[in-house]
């Protein structure tokens, strides 16, 4: 490892006097300097405290209908119980089959934010990416109210959607941290 | 060396481990003793052979030389296994062809890859990796640009977390080592090193993680904490010396040596310096193994030290009592493999196999051990250790921790993740292979 250390030792000097022109020195700094503003289309990670969630709200009604209209039950079957995908609504014992038991957004998943993170990056399948934000926040909140997790009528939101209590959440075990 | 142990004749054959294991030590001197020893000499010179003829391919030119080479035609079965070879609306994996392979290097139109939405069409000068965050910069870099930068090259393995699945299975899947391990390969990467970019973007630090994100139609997305990114993450463009395979990520892909496949984000196009992880679709669910109580284990990471003989394996049969000489690979995410022990009975006895050098970290390493075998039922096993002192778990012990499936799984499916215990091939006196478990 030792062609590392020198950039090991270029980050200690950067942390130190954090100065652009010193790391340009020794790089070679071929980077083009780009604003988070010009980031942004891409920026679509969310973290589990709801940073990043963007502007927009959705009902379960309206998420129900989506779920139809956008193709999600070609996949996911009706009302999310399962087909060639993954069982959406459903919330099987962890120990059911065993080791091989069924992972649900309800049994398994342990932040709400991972279910609106992953439909509006990766669904529809075939056409991802074409989801607005209304709608992404309208199927997380179909998703939930038939899991039982929030009532029908609650609307999923920025402020909401990271409260929503997520039942196994606290039966994970860091398998190495000193790693992290 | 040779004088001496042809004095010492059969004695020279140096029986190290139960059921025909010879050490290495006795190969040495060369195979005429060897041969002796068996009692088989005789017949190797004394068989009546055919006079030698010119074959077809040496009396005329043989065919124009091509641009890009393809194996043999009569090769012709060495290839990947596919699990959706008609692009069904899910994942595609592809699994490497191990048993069919030697050496530690997985050549690049046979390293596994795994799509979750196919292989997208990257055009190089179009496609860029952003950098930004909790940076004081944020960057954006052409590959032209990238391609500046010094390099490093390093021969690293990737396997995915779910790779070796069907072992979880209550009874042994009767299946090849490409169906049981297949979803490890290894290669020579050469790539950037990401400290070198997140310098130049000048990480806050207070930052502690960063979300890596492919240009895939799923935009795979993984969170990797820095100290990872910071200790040998590359930012790999070149395999095995060529330009990365479509499959593969080209046009770059993050390479996290020792760390799950899934983790080593394919199409790389954006990392987001952060202070907490993303708890992206795929840790939260597929990579956080369910243990038996019904708990799980999130940041699982690390592909822990492994081994798995590959010669001789399901899929052939032995022709015959003599000689053979055991094959495999064994590999870590935690160092450099250290030693390899082999059994002929089912783990009664062991012996050291020779482990081929130089030995890199991270990466596949060959061993190999000569077998004499005298026609009787055999079980053949190898185990790992690595430099942490990391050792492969025997499979009561794997299974007392990690459990196993209920019921027998689809040998293509995946029942849990990260299974690193011992793989056994059973030897029948017919010379049949089959898969037991020890």
């Amino acid at each position: 490892m030792s062609t590392f250390k020198p950039l090991a030792a270029a980050l200690l000097f950067t942390l130190a006097f954090g100065s652009a022109a010193a790391i340009a020195a020794d790089t070679p700094g071929l980077g083009k300097p780009i604003s988070e503003a010009d980031v942004k289309a891409w920026d679509i990670s969310i973290l589990p405290d709801g940073t990043n969630l963007p502007p927009g709200s959705g009902t379960a009604a309206q998420g129900a209908k989506l779920y139809v209209d956008k193709g999600c039950v070609a996949c996911h079957g009706d009302g999310g119980k399962g087909g060639t995908s993954n069982i959406l609504v459903g919330k099987p014992s962890l120990t059911a089959d065993g080791i091989a038991s069924n992972k649900t957004i309800a049994n398994f998943w342990a932040y709400s934010t991972t279910v609106f993170d992953y439909i509006r990056r990766a669904m529809p399948w075939p056409t991802p990416h074409t989801l607005s934000d209304d709608e992404v926040y309208a199927l997380c909140a179909y998703l939930f109210a038939a899991n039982n997790l929030i009532p029908q009528d609650e609307v999923m939101n920025a402020q909401t959607l990271p409260k929503v209590k997520m039942p196994n959440h606290d039966n994970f075990i860091v398998r190495f941290p000193e790693r992290i | 060396m040779r004088k001496r142990q042809r004095n010492r004749g059969a004695s020279a054959i140096e029986q190290v481990a139960g059921n025909g294991l010879i050490h290495r030590r006795a190969l040495l001197g060369g195979g005429i003793i060897f041969a002796g020893a068996l009692g088989s000499g005789a017949s190797l010179t004394s068989a009546a052979a055919e006079p030698l003829a010119e074959p077809e391919w040496s009396l005329e030119p043989g065919e124009v030389t091509p641009v890009l080479q393809q194996p043999s035609r009569f090769e012709a079965k060495v290839v990947r296994t596919l699990s959706n070879p008609k692009g069904e609306v899910r994942t595609q994996h592809a699994r490497a062809p191990l048993q069919m392979l030697n050496g530690t290097i997985t050549p690049n139109s046979l390293h596994f890859t795994i799509l979750h939405s196919g292989i997208p069409d990257i055009d190089p000068e179009k496609h860029v990796l952003v950098i930004h965050g909790m940076v004081k910069q944020p960057l954006e870099y052409t590959i032209d640009a990238l391609m500046r930068y010094p390099m490093v090259t390093r021969k690293y393995f990737i396997e995915c977390g779910g790779n070796s699945a069907p072992m979880f299975s209550p009874e042994p899947i009767q299946a090849t080592v490409q169906a049981l391990h297949g979803l490890s390969s290894n290669a020579d990467w050469t790539g950037i090193p990401v400290s070198t970019l997140l310098d130049e973007a000048g990480v806050d630090p207070k930052a502690t993680w960063m979300l890596a994100e492919g240009a895939d139609s799923l935009a795979v997305s993984r969170s990797v904490p820095l100290k990872k990114a910071y200790d040998d993450a590359m930012i790999a463009l070149y395999q095995n010396g060529e330009r990365i395979m479509p499959g593969n990520d080209y046009p770059m892909r993050l390479l996290l040596p020792g760390y799950e496949g899934n983790m080593c984000t394919k199409f790389l196009r954006r990392l987001k310096v952060v202070d907490q992880p993303a708890m992206t679709y795929y840790e939260s669910r597929n990579y956080s193994p369910l243990l038996p109580d019904g708990k799980a284990y999130k940041f699982y990471f690390l592909s822990e030290v492994k081994s798995f003989i590959t010669q001789p394996s399901f899929g052939y049969s032995l022709k015959g009592p003599g000689f053979y000489e055991i094959s495999g690979i064994a590999y870590s995410g935690t160092g450099r493999i250290e030693k390899v022990l082999i059994s002929a009975d089912g783990g009664k006895s062991w012996g050291e196999a020779a482990v081929e050098g130089p030995v890199s970290p991270k990466s596949f390493t060959r061993f190999t051990m000569p077998w004499r075998w005298d026609g009787q039922p055999a079980i053949l096993t190898s185990r790992a250790w690595d430099d942490s002192g990391a050792m492969q778990p025997l499979r009561a012990d794997f299974i007392a921790v990690r459990g196993e499936a209920k019921t027998v799984p689809n040998v293509l499916g995946f029942p849990n993740q990260h299974y690193n215990s011992l793989t056994a091939w059973g030897i029948e006196s017919t010379g049949e292979i089959k898969h037991v478990y020890v």
